[in-house]
């Protein structure tokens, strides 16, 4: 589905990929580890078209499609999606209007008809209640005065809503409380399906306890030093990175 | 002929126009003007309080007073279009600056209480009219006197003390003319006493595109413990001038929410003032204003700290597309009397494009020293963080922005208390601006 070919990419003209091969097939679940700043995040924007970020050099196709070629809203109806290690609030756009607003413009792409509010309302408040939120939420300004935990919540919200193929979950994790944890999880699980694939970066095994990823890679200073199966999280849990990076230090030596 | 020749010699026209009226005492109070606008000149940007303000295009050219032309017919049809309904309101429609009584509705009024043209307050409350008017506001420039030359109406609003007034009143302003560039000068006056409320919507709009120059004083007295909500919605033509000046006195334990929404106008100045005249005040000041194209919108504020244990919040915030130009001037005098004042100001702005500009000044005189007072100003863009997020979920870029937009102005309309109002606002900001409405 996604194959991702020697990507580099620079912010603010500092190389931050120094080129990643990836590929990820439907239905595969994928998780991306590594220490802070590695470029974790990086390969998260790149991917979902943040102009903040230069691709330098490589090819990324999704099903076949130059990827790097399309702006972010193409890319969101062609069917990626990125749950944001930072939501953004929106004052003043209600969560609904705005997962309508999305919708609808991912409908119209793919030649749909637009959405009736009543079937919106209704799909809404399905999804919400899967994840445990209240139906207050669906009408609260986008991320307005949620909690780390809900903008988290609210993000695998969206997700549900807009159906992508291919779903970016950056540090969705973080903050949430074993419970909210465990409801995140479930919300991808339910969600998961042979057509769709998953590229999750997270910091902690624990996630990969409810959300088992097929692949581990590890990302270190914009390359993929390490790849391996569920296994290598365990590993990494255990003990630390360092033994890889210094595995790595060798090689280049 | 200058500019003020043309004015001095209208003046002739309009007397003669008055009739029976030239003989009462409200005109002498016109000729006071009339000989104090001979004297002084129009400001220039060498006066500091007009530095960022070129006022030249308003004063190098003929308005001729609106009484001078022809009534110009307008139909209800066109009132409708352009009120803000949804809710209950007492409706006053002037045009060019007169009353129109077949355009307004008045509903039933609690005992005493007068909503309706300036000129009929002055005829059924005589007392009251002269204990108010012109006693508020100080006519300090060329413009204020120009106003009272040529004032005849305008709206007034009289609530007795203890009284709830819970309809709104919605004062609408339809001016210019089909075919001449006219001069209005409406003058506003309402009177709020001890422990009585009210809502004002005052909806300034343009008939045409044809050029015209709304030249207004409002001067409002809020009474102990009294509480005024006054929504102005600026929307004049794009080809118009608009200078305002809005004087407020205040008396103890009063309560002003001042909003001023400004859409229209070439040139606008508002000057925005309320003394604080006792104690445990509060003051709050909204400013909006979204501007396009060539406009130029300076807004200048003024609380006056005269007394202890007041608190004023100012917040006024600006949408700036093309190459338009704001300006911000909000003054805050804190005299020595005036202990334990809370004072806040905070002015933000978002620029659209390269070629718009702000000037942004706060003016803080502090002469007592257990105070707290605060200020602040910043100029920036449309995040870009927030865009991606929105694009990356489908939406294009133009109605990312439309959202950031009314994400920026959220604070100061979710303030409003009249919810059917915030909405035909969101509105016209999507429309003024040429966005996508979301
Ligand atoms: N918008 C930006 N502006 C400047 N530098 C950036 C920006 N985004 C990322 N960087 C830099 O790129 C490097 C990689 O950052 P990135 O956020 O991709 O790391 P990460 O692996 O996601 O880290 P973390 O685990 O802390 O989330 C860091 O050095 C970071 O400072
Ligand atoms: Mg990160």
């Amino acid at each position: 589905m996604l194959v991702i070919k020697n990507l580099k990419a620079n912010v603010e003209g500092k190389e931050i990929l120094k080129g990643i091969n990836l590929e990820v097939k439907a239905g595969e679940i994928h998780a991306i580890m590594g220490p802070n700043g590695s470029g974790k995040s990086t390969l998260a924007n790149v991917l979902t078209g943040n102009e903040n970020y230069e691709v330098t050099d490589g090819e990324v196709l999704f099903d076949g499609k130059n990827l790097l070629e399309m702006d972010p809203e193409t890319r969101a109806r062609e069917g990626m999606f990125l749950a944001f290690q930072y939501p953004i609030e929106i004052p003043g756009v209600s969560n609904a209007t705005f997962l309508k607003t999305a919708l609808n413009e991912i409908r119209k792409y793919k030649g749909l008809e637009e959405i009736t509010p009543k079937e919106f309302l209704a799909l809404i408040k399905e999804k919400a209640s899967l994840l445990g939120m209240d139906d207050a939420m669906i009408s609260r300004y986008v991320n307005v005065g949620f909690s780390g935990g809900e903008k988290k919540r609210n993000e695998i919200l969206q997700m549900l809503m807009l159906e992508p193929k291919f779903v970016l979950l950056d540090e969705t994790d973080s903050g949430l409380d074993i419970d909210a944890l465990k409801i995140v999880a479930n919300g991808v699980n339910i969600y998961k399906n042979p057509n769709t694939a998953f590229l999750v970066v997270t910091h902690y095994q624990r996630l990969l306890n409810y959300i088992v990823p097929d692949f581990v890679h590890v990302l270190y200073k914009g390359r993929i030093i390490k790849s391996g199966t569920k296994e290598l999280a365990l590993e990494l849990e255990d003990k630390g990175y360092d033994w890889l990076i210094k595995e790595e230090e060798m090689e280049k030596v | 002929m200058n500019i003020k020749g043309f004015y001095i010699d209208k003046f002739i026209d309009f007397e003669k126009k008055l009739n029976g009226e030239s003989i009462t005492n409200f005109h002498s109070f016109r000729k006071d003007a009339i000989a104090k606008f001979k004297e002084i000149d129009f400001p220039t940007t060498k006066n500091e309080e007009w530095r960022f303000t070129d006022v030249s295009p308003i004063t190098k050219q003929n308005f001729i007073p609106a009484n001078l032309i022809s009534k110009i017919k307008i139909d209800k049809s066109k009132v409708e279009k352009i009120i803000f309904t949804g809710f209950d309101f007492h409706l006053l429609v002037f045009v060019n600056g007169i009353f129109e009584p077949s355009l307004s509705e008045i509903k039933d009024l609690p005992k005493n209480v007068f909503v309706g043209s300036l000129k009929k307050f002055q005829a059924e409350k005589e007392d009251l009219f002269y204990k108010h008017f012109n006693k508020i506001v100080s006519n300090d420039t060329a413009f204020n006197f120009l106003n009272s030359s040529f004032s005849v109406d305008g709206f007034a609003v009289y609530v007795p003390k203890n009284i709830v007034l819970e309809k709104p009143i919605q004062v609408l302003f339809i001016n210019g003319s089909e075919d001449e560039n006219i001069l209005i000068s409406p003058r506003n006056l309402f009177v709020v006493e001890e422990n009585s409320q009210m809502k004002l919507i005052v909806n300034y709009n343009g008939l045409n595109n044809q050029k015209y120059f709304s030249n207004i004083i409002t001067e409002i007295f809020i009474g102990e413990n009294a509480i005024v909500d006054y929504y102005q919605i600026q929307n004049e033509n794009d080809n118009s001038y608009h200078i305002e000046k809005i004087q407020a006195i205040q008396k103890d334990k009063s309560l002003f929410n001042q909003f001023n929404i400004t859409f229209g106008g070439e040139i606008v100045r508002n000057d925005i003032n309320s003394k604080l005249d006792g104690e445990y005040i509060e003051t709050h000041f909204y400013g909006l204003y979204m501007i396009n194209g060539k406009q130029h919108v300076d807004n200048h504020t003024f609380v006056d700290h005269a007394k202890p244990n007041c608190m004023s919040n100012e917040l006024y915030k600006g949408i700036l597309d093309e190459n338009s130009h704001g300006v911000f001037n909000g003054k805050i005098i804190v005299r020595q009397d005036a202990q334990k004042t809370n004072a806040y100001q905070q002015n933000k702005t978002i620029l659209l494009y390269k070629g718009a500009t702000i000037d942004t000044k706060p003016q803080l005189e502090i002469f007592a020293d257990d105070v707290k007072c605060s200020h602040g100003a910043t100029v920036g863009h449309l995040d870009e963080v927030s865009e991606f997020y929105i694009r990356s979920r489908g939406v294009p870029k133009e109605l990312a922005k439309s959202m950031l937009i009314r994400a920026f102005a959220n604070d100061v309309i979710e303030t409003m208390k009249i919810t059917e109002l915030k909405e035909q606002i969101n509105h016209m900001i999507f429309q003024h601006l040429h966005q996508i409405e979301i």
